[in-house]
């Protein structure tokens, strides 16, 4: 009955409910988006990571090395030479090396040339068909096949560069042999092919443009791979460039060793994805904790407001009070009457934030998913963090209200029915 | 049946009250009358428990209130004793039915839907049990305050100037019902009030000076 009167006077005011609902479901809104998305993009970032010690690639910016490469976020800072490369990843402290080579994209999804090592690396499984084994032949990942429409079998022409509109290289069709399952890595966004597809892609290109239009047809296209071909016998990589090598090594020492020796010994850089994501993460950090400060004072704000909604009507609410007393109440039935009213606003302020929080995050991830090829899970639960977001809430509501319930308690009933 | 004797209160140490002693048996109606300022109010805060005397006994129906604690009084209170008071308190959020229940459930921990409706339709509010009590008039509020005073069969009624807000007619009426309700209900009544208008209703009355 406590708790239905409660209940009912909650309600009976309901521009200062109103506010401090409002308060409460902004706050709690945005910390829980904060939470799942500072959780979230870890995991993402972590995963993505396991099993690459290295990343060797072009000189220039080791974080815009690690994202090109590892997680498929930004451009590469420039190409390295197969050759040299090589000479790296036959060493013996080298337990697994993958290259990547981008060149083209299809309606915003890179195509990366690798080879099959890519797929053991992150632990692929192909859901449908077959890995790639001839050039241009790719594997799509399981975010592309749903999104796109793309089946098995379907063909579709690459554009130059990263960005969706762009020269489209229309000599050759890419053709669709597999489908990977989920994994929620970067390779559900990406389109693999082998390596030798994105060289003949742009060779192509190359003599393209010493042939005039009209004598570019078919019979020429092949002379021109059988050409290739047979080149490649004799030095088969030789002035080939690719983007990156992911590489796992073998030897703690190398792992030290090498950042330092490899940029005074070649034209590359090795970066450690580890550090870099730590220098990310830690960069991240302060705009995520400026943010969740934020919705704190927010919190707080929505505290006072709780306050002095309950501290205004406790001048009115007094004869309610003494009402109480004096059909059989007690004290500690007020107290708590107070304290309930003030609970059951941050319950509400709470789940509404949670709902609202959601619905943000959903759209976040629609828009992240079209920028970034990042999607975020707005269902995940976090019971742990969001458990502690509840509990601070309510302490909110629960500090906001003491004052208001101490008074409530206290009440002298007598003086407030004889002055009336 | 509600007991006193020699029971005096001081506010302070020049104001003192010394009141008359008590006598009301179950059914009776006692009119306790007397100007501004001699002590009514703090007479009906005694006789509720809801101020200490600093001297003398309070009995209800056997017991003495002065020998309960605060929350033992309390219980006490809302079980046998049913205050009506000069103004018409109500939860402004509850209807005027769950008005008079929660007077039911704070006593006795149920709530007595039955008797809180025919106890309604008795007073003549059975089309505004629904209600928010300020959508009732001053007189049906007042009946209302009547209703919930009388859920939980109370030993005792103490009435705060029940009629002073009401016009002639509806003063008598009120002041009828509640001395046949106390007949009625078997419990002892005490109107303390300065309206002359009751006077000639009573003859058990006691002036305060």
């Amino acid at each position: 009955m406590i708790s239905k009167i409660a209940w009912k006077n909650t309600w009976f005011k309901p521009l200062n409910t109103f506010l401090s609902i409002i308060l409460l479901t902004a706050s709690v809104s945005i910390i829980s988006i904060l939470i799942l998305l500072q959780k979230q993009f870890e995991e993402k970032f972590s995963s993505s990571m396991d099993n690459i010690d290295l990343v060797l690639g072009a000189k220039g910016s080791p974080l815009q090395l690690i994202l090109s490469s590892v997680y498929q976020m930004d451009a590469p800072p420039g190409n390295i030479s197969y050759t040299e490369a090589e000479a790296w990843m036959n060493k013996p402290m080298v337990e697994s090396a993958v290259p990547l080579a981008y060149g083209d994209n299809y309606l915003g999804y890179k195509i990366v040339g690798t080879n099959e090592n890519y797929t053991k690396h992150f632990d692929l499984k192909i859901q449908q068909g077959k890995l790639f084994s001839k050039d241009f032949e790719v594997v799509v990942g399981s975010n592309i096949a749903a999104n796109i429409d793309l089946k098995i079998g379907d063909t579709f022409f690459g554009t130059h560069g990263d960005a969706e509109e762009g020269e489209v290289h229309d000599h050759h069709a890419y053709k669709v042999v597999g489908i990977l399952a989920p994994s929620g890595k970067v390779a559900d966004n990406l389109i693999l092919s082998n390596i030798s597809s994105v060289w003949h892609m742009h060779d192509h290109e190359h003599e393209h443009e010493g042939h005039s239009e009209a004598a570019h047809d078919h019979s020429d296209h092949q002379h021109a791979e059988g050409e290739e071909h047979h080149h490649e016998e004799v030095n088969p990589h030789e002035g080939k460039e690719i983007t990156a090598v992911l590489l796992k090594l073998r030897n703690n020492m190398a792992k030290m060793t090498w950042p330092r020796i490899i940029p005074q010994n070649t034209e590359m850089q090795a970066a450690s994805p580890a550090l870099e994501v730590n220098r990310l993460f830690a960069l991240f950090g302060v705009g995520i904790s400026a943010l969740t400060y934020l919705a704190y004072g927010i919190m707080f704000i929505s505290g006072i407001s709780i306050f002095v909604a309950l501290y205004n009507t406790l001048k009115e609410r007094k004869y309610e009070f003494a009402l109480l007393r004096i059909t059989g109440a007690t004290k500690m039935q007020l107290l708590w009457l107070v304290l309930l009213e003030s609970i059951f606003l941050c319950t509400i302020g709470f789940i509404l934030g949670i709902v609202f929080g959601r619905i943000g995050l959903y759209f976040l991830s629609v828009s992240s998913q079209e920028e970034f090829k990042m999607a975020f899970d707005p269902f995940e639960f976090l019971w742990k963090e969001e458990g502690m977001l509840f509990l601070a809430t309510l302490s909110v509501g629960i500090i906001a209200a003491i004052i208001p319930a101490i008074k409530a308690y206290s009440l002298n009933i007598s003086k407030t029915l004889a002055n009336a | 049946m509600i007991k006193t004797q020699n029971v005096t209160f001081s506010y302070s140490a020049t104001q003192k009250f010394h009141f008359p002693d008590i006598d009301c048996s179950n059914g009776q109606t006692l009119l306790v009358t007397g100007n501004s300022g001699t002590g009514k109010t703090t007479l009906l805060h005694l006789l509720g428990g809801l101020l200490q005397p600093t001297a003398g006994n309070i009995t209800i129906n056997n017991q003495d209130i002065l020998q309960l604690n605060t929350a033992k009084l309390d219980a006490f209170r809302g079980q046998s004793i049913g205050m009506i008071l000069q103004k018409s308190f109500f939860i402004e959020a509850l209807s005027v039915l769950d008005n008079v229940l929660l007077a039911s459930w704070i006593a006795k921990k149920s709530k007595a839907k039955e008797k809180a409706l025919s106890i309604l339709d008795n007073l003549g509010l059975k089309d505004h049990v629904y209600k928010l009590p300020s959508q009732l008039s001053i007189g049906q509020q007042q009946r209302v305050n009547i209703a919930r005073a009388l859920i939980n069969n109370p030993s005792v009624i103490l009435a705060d100037e029940p009629t002073s807000s009401l016009d002639d007619e509806n003063a008598l009426i009120v002041a009828r019902l509640l001395s046949d309700l106390a007949k009625e209900y078997q419990s002892s009544l005490i109107i303390v009030t300065h309206d002359q208008r009751l006077k000639s209703l009573f003859n058990h009355q006691i002036t305060l000076s």
